[in-house]
């Protein structure tokens, strides 16, 4: 409640007039000092306005008053950059340059490459494999012991530099897991029985006779890749086919759909796309992830 | 409270009320009694805390700093004698700050503004500032009189040199902030070579700055403009806090008093001001409590020693609580009231954040564990059907010695540990002295352990536990194993539907 001012009975100060259930404030003089700072910082902003961008101004389109200090924010950040990744430079000329053993031996380029890498997989690899590199149907969970082309350190670098089935790189990795049915090779009771004796190696076949069927043809034409005990070939990219990881499912639908039409995933080549140390802190970083194995494997 | 019993004043013009004041100055006359000598010793004391501590040192061993007390930003790590405070113990100084917070509330419910009076930094310097004006330019009357005079040669020298000693007491203030950061001795001979950090300089002479110009130019104005404290206050005292008080129903009717006059029909105030020019504050402490009162007492001390010179009992102003003139009047009898409601609530929360405290820094381990389970992907198959975990070990030694610790689960069987890029025994990981360490640690389990009965809903329940090394006591760390700290339950989590 505001009510005209008026005089404070026992004090003799005036109030200000504002009045709460008969509680009023007095309008007690300020000291001198304070309204003086007061005035100071009045000042300082204005010198503030004329010294920094400050203003919206519309000249046809938006702009602002740059202020007489030339002040960017924008190219403090575009500095504070430039002055990181020269920093940063340093140990990535020496990633280049050093064999990956020696990389992930020195604990300093280990963190790096370990933090470069996480961020790299983010930007580049998470597309495809997952943010956890979980991988999807088709496309490999990093994080398990199951290599297609090896899990070495060097096998690993090798891939990522040159993609799998990449026309774009001449090194890339190479090999045909045709459409055996699409392509008349078998017939849909051999493809069907080949399945039967896969689905064998995991106790899931039904039907004895038709497993023998299937060794037959498997030992005629899949070993060659497969391996005649089916543990697959990483010089081929063949998967084994007796362990527990399956890259599109170990059903027997989905192995008959694998057999009969093939599989022929794709990945790029980043050599090129990534700068080599990138690249290599990417293969540390995939190593790390639980699956990685040791180069004499 | 003065005009409580007042007259209506008699109705004036209303005038607009100035936008502002002028500073009245204060020239506090010298006192002499027992509160005054009170202050000097708080003084000193006060004073000799703040410049000395950092000079005391304090043994940790060799791998860490001697400095008894010593704020170490850079390394986050607070030492106060015994006491080693690492950032997330910062709780600690919560607690301190709520048992200063506490106390506080404590003596001011009892003695009012003792803190402000005595021991507020504020005020010590203050004093200390009155002190070296008193000695330059002389007491109350001479400095008035100083400052009334024209600019000659002996008022520009009185006046640079209070000054003079003014910022050297500053600098030296916050220049002895300075050296509870770093360790002092190094870094006052890095201040006189010049190659001290940038900080070090700034914080000196940003102390310096607020020394100089609080303490020695704002003042008073500080206390009653600036300071939110007194304005809390009053929300602490209540009728039976001691406060100091002028007697009014003994002092008035006040009035000039002749040797050998009678005291009948009058009241012992003499109507002298000694009170009021002694006020650090500049008030008339006859006007009854005030905002502006920081309680120093000095105006007790003052009018004591006119009372012992009219020969009139001391104490017409004195420690008082506001029940006491009603008693008075009343013609009863009062006792102090230490005992009330507040204070009895704010000593138990002393006495009971004191425990707390206590319990927490003798319980306090040199050993912590902190783990996280891997939440993308939960759960890895691997491709003999086992599954593994990914979890993230945080281990800190607040010890001051290396230490290597064994890792063992608890709550699963037939388990492999391994750990990305890592030589030596994978159940080993030793952690520096005074350091923490994280790493990361798989977990697998093999197909036939997952069959277990742990697992409900495909998680089990597990424990990381750590052994020191050399601890041959608990042999193999089984589920029996005494391990010197096991990790929260944490889950171990398979695929669904199994
Ligand atoms: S010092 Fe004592 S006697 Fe003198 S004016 Fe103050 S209250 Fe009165
Ligand atoms: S009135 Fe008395 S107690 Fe209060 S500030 Fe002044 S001298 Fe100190």
């Amino acid at each position: 409640m505001s009510k005209a001012p008026d005089k404070d009975e026992l004090t003799g100060i005036d109030t200000t007039g504002h009045d709460w259930d008969g509680i009023t404030e007095l309008d007690n003089p300020l000291p001198r000092w304070w309204l003086y700072m007061f005035y100071a910082s009045i000042v300082i902003a204005i010198l503030g306005w004329i010294w920094y961008p400050s203003w919206p101004i519309w000249v046809g389109e938006w702009t602002y008053s740059k202020g007489i200090a030339g002040f960017s924010k924008r190219a403090e950040v575009t500095a504070e950059l430039q002055r990181v990744a020269e920093g940063r430079e340093v140990y990535y000329q020496q990633i280049r340059e050093q064999p990956l053993e020696a990389v992930i031996n020195d604990p300093q380029l280990l963190r790096i490459s370990m933090a470069g890498g996480a961020a790299a997989f983010g930007d580049n690899c998470a597309a495809c494999h997952g943010s956890g590199a979980q991988g999807f149907v088709g496309f490999p969970n990093l994080n398990d012991d199951a290599w297609l082309w090896g899990g070495t350190l060097s096998d690993i670098y090798q891939t990522l530099q040159h993609g799998i089935r990449w026309e774009a790189d001449y090194e890339t990795r190479l090999s045909v897991m045709q459409g055996y049915l699409a392509d008349q090779i078998l017939t849909r009771n051999e493809v069907s029985d080949v399945v039967d004796y896969v689905l064998s190696f995991h106790d899931q076949a039904e039907d004895e006779a038709a497993v023998a069927r299937g060794q037959v043809t498997f030992e005629q034409i899949c070993s060659a890749c497969h391996g005649a005990d089916a543990k697959g070939m990483k010089e081929l990219g063949a998967p084994n086919l007796t362990d527990a990881i399956w890259l599109y499912g170990g059903d027997r639908a989905t192995i008959y759909e694998t057999v009969a039409n093939g599989r022929a995933g794709v990945m790029p080549a980043w050599a090129g796309r990534l700068d080599d140390a990138t690249i290599k802190q990417l293969a540390i970083y995939v190593h790390s992830l639980g699956g990685g194995q040791d180069e004499a494997n | 409270m003065a005009g409580a019993a007042g007259t209506p004043l008699p109705p004036q013009p209303n005038k607009a009320a100035p936008l502002y004041q002028k500073r009245i100055k204060i020239y506090p006359k010298r006192v002499s009694g027992l509160f005054r000598n009170v202050k000097w010793v708080v003084m000193l004391i006060t004073l000799g805390i703040y410049y000395i501590t950092p000079w005391l040192r304090w043994d940790r061993g060799p791998s860490a700093p001697d400095q008894a007390v010593l704020l170490d930003l850079p390394n986050r790590r607070f030492y106060i004698f015994f006491i080693e405070i690492w950032p997330q113990e910062i709780y600690y100084l919560t607690g301190l700050l709520i048992l200063s917070a506490l106390a506080l509330f404590l003596v001011t419910s009892l003695f009012g503004r003792v803190w402000c009076g005595y021991a507020c930094p504020q005020t010590v310097w203050t004093d200390l500032f009155i002190w070296v004006e008193r000695l330059v330019q002389g007491d109350r009357n001479k400095r008035m009189r100083l400052d009334k005079a024209p600019w000659r040669l002996e008022k520009i020298a009185k006046k640079s040199i209070t000054h003079g000693i003014w910022l050297v007491i500053s600098v030296a203030t916050g220049g002895a902030w300075v050296f509870y950061f770093a360790d002092a001795p190094t870094l006052l001979s890095d201040l006189l070579q010049g190659d001290a950090p940038m900080a070090a300089y700034i914080a000196i002479a940003a102390l310096s700055f607020t020394t100089y110009s609080l303490g020695g130019l704002m003042r008073e104005q500080v206390c009653t403009y600036m300071c939110p404290w007194p304005r809390i206050q009053g929300a602490m005292f209540d009728a039976d806090t001691y406060l100091v008080s002028y007697k009014a129903d003994r002092g008035e009717p006040r009035g000039p008093h002749k040797q050998g006059e009678s005291w009948e029909g009058r009241g012992d105030c003499i109507d002298c001001k000694a009170c009021v020019t002694v006020c650090p504050v500049g008030i008339d402490i006859r006007d009854g409590p005030q905002l502006e009162c920081i309680q120093c007492a000095l105006c007790v001390d003052a009018c004591n020693e006119i009372m012992d010179r009219v020969d009139r009992p001391r104490g017409l102003i004195d420690y008082e609580t506001l029940a006491m003139p009603q008693a008075r009047a009343e013609g009863r009898e009062t006792r102090p009231k230490l005992l009330r409601g507040r204070t009895i609530i704010y000593g138990l929360s002393i006495l009971l954040t004191m425990a707390i405290m206590a319990y927490g820094l003798l319980t306090r381990s040199d050993l912590d564990l902190s783990v996280q389970q891997d939440r993308n992907p939960l759960y890895v198959l691997l491709s003999d059907g086992g599954v593994r975990n990914g979890y993230q070990l945080k281990i800190i030694n607040k010890a001051h010695e290396e230490r290597n610790f064994i890792i063992a689960i608890k709550g699963l069987d037939g388990y492999e540990l391994s750990r990305p890029n890592h030589q030596g025994p994978v159940d080993v990981v030793s952690v520096g002295p005074d350091a923490q360490k994280t790493i990361r640690l798989y977990v697998a389990l093999p197909k036939e352990g997952l069959n277990a009965s742990r697992f409900r809903d495909g998680e089990a329940q597990i424990r990381i536990m750590l052994r020191q090394e050399d601890d041959q006591a608990s042999g193999d760390l089984g589920d029996s194993a005494r391990p010197v700290l096991a990790s929260q339950n944490i889950g171990f989590r398979t695929p669904p539907q199994r």
